[in-house]
């Protein structure tokens, strides 16, 4: 294929995977926990869109050229609510025991890891291994100069990427939240001295990492299809990003996740497409071994 | 007079261990107050538990008559007692403007005046707003902290070790500082290893051994003591010392 059209292809898949690191890293900003979980919070994420869109066929008929159409929003917002709320309880119930006990990294991430597990045998109980997708309709390429094609889809893919992208930064640096939570993740206990209620903003940066993870996985369903494990396939190049970019940079994780997407589709140029998703492998432990901090540093 | 900050007989320290022993302190309104000892005396850690930051074992703390034993860190600064710690004190990737703000967190309004009242007692950093705390030097960063404490418009002011590792010149200008701040009728409780320095703009000071109240004095007198001297240097286990003052 050609390397321009591979490009663009790494460009839509490392939209997604820098969505879903931007979460990640955020969550990892604030509780210093790489939570093993996030993938399998993507896939609840696109479940929860799949209720409104397919079971419940809230506005199916699609909009012009894309292969959705106006039951998008409520599942979006639905999925947004969904697994912000679910990310919230499952740290009130499970994570922050833990912080009061003291345990350490490892303890909350094996956590974390246990959470993603039983939720995805929630999901594969009810959904079953089958794959789904959003629209059985065709989504018909438009064709660039230079006869390159991308679909109305994948356009929106990028665009709500690139808007979530402004939303966060506009959160972060410009609302009284935003600064709390980059105060709680530079120094939690220097931020509880100022008056801070940490607890309060450990919980928003859950909801918001998770509606991030949300919009994600829904993104992700939309590019390809649902399974019970989709978001947790999704792991490794979130992880890859968020390295890549500098653990708890959501700047650096956008720019990882391009990074990671782009170069994994132009590795099909050279290499057979099946062993792609070992490129975020290889990009993962090159930066460990040469600039463990990442592109941009470690901070939100 | 009724003491503004009130300690009575409290015990802390770090989960199971037992630092500080049954101390009682207290500090008056525009006071300034200082706790002086060896290392390891114990005297951070009797201010954390002021502060809120560290459980009290025993013993009560008041302000303003107001019980605030059991007080976390967070619920402190909402009855005016602000804390700057001895390191990690600003928040290093915020402007200094950002760590201001962090610091004002709990005001509804006024938060851009008080940034303006707090930095034009620290010129030096009034001059770079927008800086990025991380890349001040220590002398900036101390003024930071304090700044930051200021932003609620304290009552008490809990320093601890305000002017550890500045040099000489530097030391001197955080002492004017704390001078003007006490003359806005903001009264100061700190821990200071320049000892002499600190006990001749104090008011009164507490000398703290092994986590034990041995001595309180007024600043001056405890500067001309001959036994402090020797405490400080760890000599003597449980010394006797010289109290005329009491």
């Amino acid at each position: 294929m050609d390397i321009l059209q591979l490009l663009i292809i790494g460009i839509i898949v490392g939209s997604i995977i820098g969505l879903g690191a931007m979460g990640l890293t955020l969550s990892y900003g604030v509780m210093k926990f790489a939570n093993f979980a996030h993938g399998d919070f993507m896939t609840l994420g696109m479940f929860l869109a799949y209720i409104v869109i397919s079971d419940l066929g809230w506005g199916t008929s699609p909009i012009g050229n894309f292969s959705f159409g106006f039951g998008l929003i409520p599942a979006i917002i639905l999925a947004i609510f969904g697994v912000g709320c679910f990310a919230i309880v499952t740290d009130h119930f499970v994570h922050r025991h833990l912080r009061m006990r003291g345990s350490g990294i490892i303890t909350m991430a094996i956590a974390s890891l246990g959470i993603g597990i039983m939720l995805r045998a929630i999901i594969q109980m009810v959904w079953g291994p089958t794959a789904f997708r959003f629209s059985t309709g065709i989504n018909t390429a438009l064709t660039l100069p230079g006869d390159l094609k991308i679909k109305p889809d994948q356009i929106f893919i990028c665009a709500i990427t690139l808007l979530c992208t402004i939303g966060l930064y506009i959160l972060l640096y410009r609302t009284k939240l935003g600064k709390a939570m980059r105060a709680t993740s530079d120094n939690s206990e220097l931020a509880s001295i100022a008056g801070i209620n940490t607890d309060r903003i450990r919980m928003a940066t859950w909801g918001i990492s998770g509606g991030l993870t949300a919009i994600a996985g829904i993104m992700l369903a939309i590019q390809s299809q649902l399974r019970f494990d989709t978001g947790f396939t999704f792991l490794l190049p979130m992880f890859a990003a968020v390295i890549l970019g500098g653990i708890g940079n959501p700047w650096g994780a956008l720019l990882g996740g391009l990074i990671v997407g782009i170069t994994q589709e132009l590795a099909t140029e050279w290499i057979n497409p099946g062993f792609k998703p070992g490129v975020p492998f290889v990009l993962l432990i090159a930066m460990l071994l040469f600039r463990p901090r990442g592109i941009f540093g470690s901070s939100i | 007079m009724t003491a503004l900050l009130s300690v009575n007989e409290v015990s802390t320290g770090y989960a199971e261990l037992e630092i500080v022993h049954k101390v009682s302190i207290q500090v008056d309104k525009g006071e300034i107050v200082t706790i002086i000892g060896p290392n390891g005396a114990g005297k951070s850690t009797l201010l954390k538990a002021i502060a809120g930051v560290l459980t009290k074992f025993e013993g009560t703390v008041t302000l303003n008559r107001q019980n605030v034993t059991t007080f976390s860190a967070s619920n402190m600064v909402t009855v005016g007692a602000s804390f700057v710690p001895q390191t990690d004190n600003i928040f290093p990737s915020l402007s200094i403007k950002e760590n201001l703000e962090m610091g004002g967190f709990l005001r509804s309004s006024g938060v851009s005046e008080r940034i303006n009242e707090v930095l034009s007692m620290f010129p030096e950093l009034q001059k770079r707003p927008n800086e990025k705390a991380g890349n001040l030097s220590g002398g900036q960063r101390q003024a930071l902290a304090i700044s930051r404490a200021l932003m609620l418009d304290p009552v008490l002011l809990m320093l601890d070790e305000p002017t550890a590792a500045l040099s000489p010149v530097l030391r001197e200008e955080i002492f004017d500082r704390i001078d003007v701040i006490r003359k806005t009728g903001v009264a100061i409780l700190m821990v200071e290893q320049n000892a002499k320095e600190a006990l001749l703009r104090s008011d009164r000071g507490y000398v703290l051994v092994a986590g034990e109240l041995v001595l309180e004095q007024t600043g001056p007198e405890l500067v001309a003591n001959p036994d402090v001297g020797r405490l400080f240097l760890g000599a003597e286990r449980n010394p006797q010392i010289h109290n005329e003052g009491n």
